[in-house]
């Protein structure tokens, strides 16, 4: 069966074999290792430090050669899907090809062998990047200034929610709640909690928009904002969202925006202009920079004029002499990060940004937006969409119908694409779909790529009549099939040295 | 594609977002550029950066150190496979990363002497946050009592997200660059936090905060460095219930500052209350062994607003460095190194004390890094330094942004130094030698 398009099936050695630990691979005197030759006399460590301190046994480690420690992580590797490897439509990830330049740029030592802690006149360089990448996000998203600090989303999260509370207290204003679409991603509500404020919960209507009477009928003075994401996260535009806004605004509160989905509307809308006061961005997501299988991201936060003396420092600024130094806003909520961010991904995602440019940039959500809404549209037979319209950049597909026929549930579909060489799609969530299957093609996967998703997705629906209880059995051709997870729940071993192990 | 849609223009598919808030023109932006032509806008910035470490010999510390770091771990690290991978959600195709990940936190579970390791957090200072918000709901109490000899920008990250949490955050100032735990009423407190060795580069005896701790009823935290352990007593020996640390040492280059990598390990009392993920050994439907991400009714996603904390990426990539760096030390390495780097400190303490007016800021042990008070402003001399080719270490009067309980005196003329395996005899002889010049 041969089909065009970016499936892993011909990925090498994603394969049976169980491969040992480091652990299992060491061999007592075996090592790797090799230091400078420096001259240092060789003190006994007795004679500098007393043996108050000193540990009486080593901490013990594997011991391994560098050709074993090649061969354990390379064939790990193997054992791995990855963007590069195939597609990966898991929705309200945005897992889109991460172009390789941006990651040379980053491994130059002109950038990533500067201290942190050296004075602003050894890193003009670094500042001028940040100051410029700042700018850049300012104009992408409509906002007035921003700090690169927070190291990921969630954190981009806290440091709202701490502005916006920043903001009220300036006011003498004291303000108790937020408010979140039932649709909201969980770390929206989480990072609610942890800025210090209650969550109320705000409906969706039968549209999977925000239901603006019954927003309406929740505010009050005691609202300190509202968290959006704009697509929500069913993928869909909130189009009220002026009257939102507006009705927000009226009892003093301010609009926090979820970057989680800003791929899909760059350079078509920006969220400044639809009356946010906050943004958070996942430069990991829309701005390519590689997940690292969970990280580094990096989440700056742009926001409007009113809170700009409130923004985390210090943060890179502009001399009057034409050079950069380091300052702190007047009100500033403090430090986000021990240092000044994930400075190697904010590098990337400038490089990104710089050779796409603002035309590159609006065709990114263009392409984006369109490969979801074809692909929603060709599998419309087989797995509808939750909520039959013209999505953005993501769609949300139930498995209902399968569900109901054949006892073959998401979840099953999901695990079966793995054997078809694709990642699955995000699933069960939203939480207000039914068996959902949220699929986010990217903007990176080609029409083939997109045609061959399709045809595994009914591929398997063919089988839920013929064979559900195979499906409930995917996959098996993948490096392990279907982990027992409650299992590494009840009987938790999480280390080499576990007692129950 | 747009035909199958029934459409003929690109601009259809946003045709239901209202057109008052469209954008009519485009971005403010230029247009897009190849990558020759940004590459030479990037050239342009590191032009910039006078403070790169191949041109300057590094003495600079404070959490982030010039380590050896080999080309198997660089290219390892830089395999496509782990830089190209989202979270482990489908652990059927994610066992590369989860069984690295499983390495990492046996590594840091011995490294910290405590048996449950998390897959890592953001950095340092953050997961020393998510340790005082699981003393907090480990105790039901709001007093975080921290020294003052926990690195300045640590402290600083707390007392932000106090803001948020309501944490009361006391800190215990340094007498002779060692914490004063006499001179804090602990009472009351959820957590008390310790630094080992603390920001000075100081080693504590650990035993006091300890004892305070138990007294109070509070956690007890200690923020460590992992090359530390290499030598030292680990966080777990010295009682801690939990540990947190910088791993930037662990393989990843300077960066300036980022992406690094928050360690964070615990006692299993407080399992349910761990932040961020962890990986768990199970067996596949076959029977075969298998990793999977797990005690995930902790997480954000599905606990929401009732979470303890809103984490949810880690910082894989360097975790999976760190193991591999690790697993390139392994057993002998890591003491080695951490050997090293106190040869090197003392050899050059030793050489810059000599100097007329140079003092050391505190008598007692240190590792690899210690706090100098000189004649003049450490921020003047690290310049004239600089001319010479040294990156002399960092002032401490940047770090802590003015005064600070940390430092007694005028701390404008503190110079904080570190040395790491990679000085050589000569480099560090050429330090003092330059150092007595310029104080002279």
């Amino acid at each position: 069966m041969s089909q065009p398009g970016g499936r892993a099936a011909s990925a090498p050695l994603l394969g049976h074999e169980t491969e040992p630990t480091i652990f299992e691979l060491s061999v007592s005197g075996r090592s790797a290792y090799q230091l400078r030759t420096t001259g240092v006399p060789a003190t006994p460590l007795a004679d500098l430090i007393p043996s108050a301190h000193l540990a009486t046994t080593p901490v013990s480690l594997a011991e391994v050669s560098e050709r074993d420690l090649v061969g354990h992580f390379t064939r790990l590797s193997h054992r791995q899907f990855s963007v590069d490897l195939g597609a990966y439509p898991l929705g309200s990830c945005t897992m889109k090809y991460n172009p390789k330049f941006c990651d040379a740029v980053a491994a130059d030592p002109g950038l990533n062998s500067v201290h942190p802690g050296v004075p602003a006149s050894l890193c003009q360089g670094w500042l001028a990047l940040l100051v410029d990448l700042e700018e850049k996000l300012c104009a992408i998203t409509g906002m007035a200034a921003a700090t690169l600090q927070p190291a990921a989303g969630a954190a981009g999260e806290l440091t709202g929610l701490l502005l916006m509370r920043a903001y009220h207290e300036a006011n003498g204003d004291v303000r108790r709640r937020v408010l979140i679409p039932d649709s909201a991603h969980g770390t929206n509500p989480a990072s609610v909690t942890l800025g210090g404020y209650e969550v109320t919960t705000i409906p969706s209507n039968d549209r999977g928009l925000v239901d603006l009477e019954a927003l309406k009928a929740s505010l009050g003075p005691d609202v300190a904002g509202i968290m959006l994401t704009n697509p929500n996260t069913l993928g869909l535009f909130e189009e009220e969202i002026v009257e939102i806004a507006g009705a927000v605004h009226d009892v003093g509160g301010l609009l926090y925006y979820d970057g989680a989905n800003l791929n899909a509307i760059l350079g078509v809308v920006r969220p400044g202009d639809m009356g946010f006061d906050i943004v958070h961005m996942n430069l990991h997501k829309t701005f390519a920079t590689p997940h690292g299988g969970g990280g580094p991201g990096a989440g700056p936060v742009a926001v409007s004029s009113r809170l700009v003396e409130f923004l985390p420092g210090p943060k890179a600024a502009r001399r009057d002499d034409g050079g950069f130094t380091w300052a702190t806003p007047a009100h500033s909520i403090g430090r986000m990060h021990g240092w000044h961010g994930n400075a190697m991904v904010l590098a990337r995602a400038l490089a990104y940004i710089d050779v796409h440019g603002g035309d590159g940039l609006e065709r990114v959500a263009q392409y984006a937006v369109l490969n979801a809404n074809w692909l929603r549209e060709r599998l419309r037979a087989t797995l509808p969409a939750a909520y039959d319209r013209v999505c953005l950049h993501e769609c949300v597909l139930t498995a209902t119908p399968l569900k109901e026929a054949y006892g073959v549930r998401g979840l099953d579909v999901a695990k079966a694409l793995l054997e078809e060489g694709f990642h699955s799609p995000t699933v069960y969530f939203p939480l207000i779909v039914e068996e959902a299957l949220m699929f986010e093609p990217t903007e990176t996967e080609s029409l083939q790529t997109l045609e061959s998703i399709a045809a595994s997705v009914e591929r398997i629906a063919e089988r839920a009549k013929t064979d559900p209880e195979a499906l409930h059995h995917a996959p098996q051709t993948t490096p392990v099939s279907r982990v027992d997870e409650a299992r590494a729940a009840r009987h938790l071993v999480s280390t080499e040295d576990a007692a129950t192990r | 594609m747009l035909s199958f849609l029934g459409m003929d223009s690109l601009g259809q598919l946003f045709a239901h977002i209202p057109a008052s808030v469209r954008l009519a023109t485009g971005l403010d932006l230029e247009a897009g550029m190849s990558e020759p032509d940004v590459a030479a806008v990037f050239a342009r910035y590191t032009a910039a950066n006078q403070g790169q470490i191949t041109n300057l010999t590094c003495y600079a510390g404070a959490g982030a150190y010039d380590h050896e770091v080999p080309a198997v771990v660089k290219m390892l690290g830089s395999r496509s496979e782990f830089v190209t991978a989202y979270t482990p959600y489908q652990p059927e195709v994610a066992q590369g990363v989860l069984q690295a990940i499983f390495e990492f936190q046996t590594m840091i579970s011995r490294l910290s002497g405590l048996p449950i390791a998390n897959a890592s957090l953001y950095d340092g200072a953050t997961a020393l946050v998510e340790a005082v918000n699981m003393a907090s709901g480990a105790t039901g109490r709001q007093k975080m009592v921290i020294s003052a000899g926990v690195h300045p920008h640590w402290r600083a990250v707390v007392k932000t997200f106090a803001r948020g949490t309501g944490h009361d955050v006391v800190e215990v100032p340094l007498v002779d660059g060692v914490t004063d735990w006499a001179s804090v009423d602990a009472t009351g407190a959820a957590a008390v936090v310790g630094a080992y060795p603390n920001y000075l580069g100081v080693l504590e005896d650990m035993t006091g905060a300890k004892a305070l701790a138990t007294a109070s009823g509070g956690l007890f935290v200690l923020c460590a460095d992992p090359v530390g352990a290499g030598v030292l007593k680990t966080a777990g020996e010295w009682g801690a219930d939990v540990f947190v640390g910088e791993g930037q040492p662990l393989g990843t280059a300077l960066s300036f500052g980022g992406p690094y990598l928050g360690l964070f390990a615990c006692t299993h009392d407080q399992v349910r209350r761990l932040p961020g993920r962890i990986v768990g050994e199970t067996v596949d439907s076959n029977d075969r062994r298998a990793f999977v991400t797990t005690l995930r009714a902790r997480e954000q996603d599905i606990r929401r607003e009732k979470a303890t904390s809103n984490v949810c990426t880690n910082q894989t990539l360097m975790a999976v460095t760190a193991a591999i760096q690790l697993g390139w030390l392994g057993t002998r390495g890591l003491a080695e190194v951490a050997t090293r780097c106190a040869q090197g400190a003392h050899y050059l303490f030793d050489r810059l004390v000599a100097i007329d007016g140079v003092e050391a800021v505190s008598s007692a042990p240190f590792l690899r890094e210690f706090a100098l008070r000189l004649p003049r402003s450490a921020g003047g001399v690290l310049e004239d330094l600089v001319a010479e080719g040294i990156l002399g270490g960092l002032s401490v009067e940047a770090l802590t942004a003015g005064a600070d309980p940390s430092i007694e005196g005028d701390v404008a003329k503190v110079l904080l130094v570190a040395v790491t395996e990679r000085r050589t005899r000569e480099e560090l002889d050429r330090y003092a030698d330059v150092l007595g010049k310029v104080l002279s």
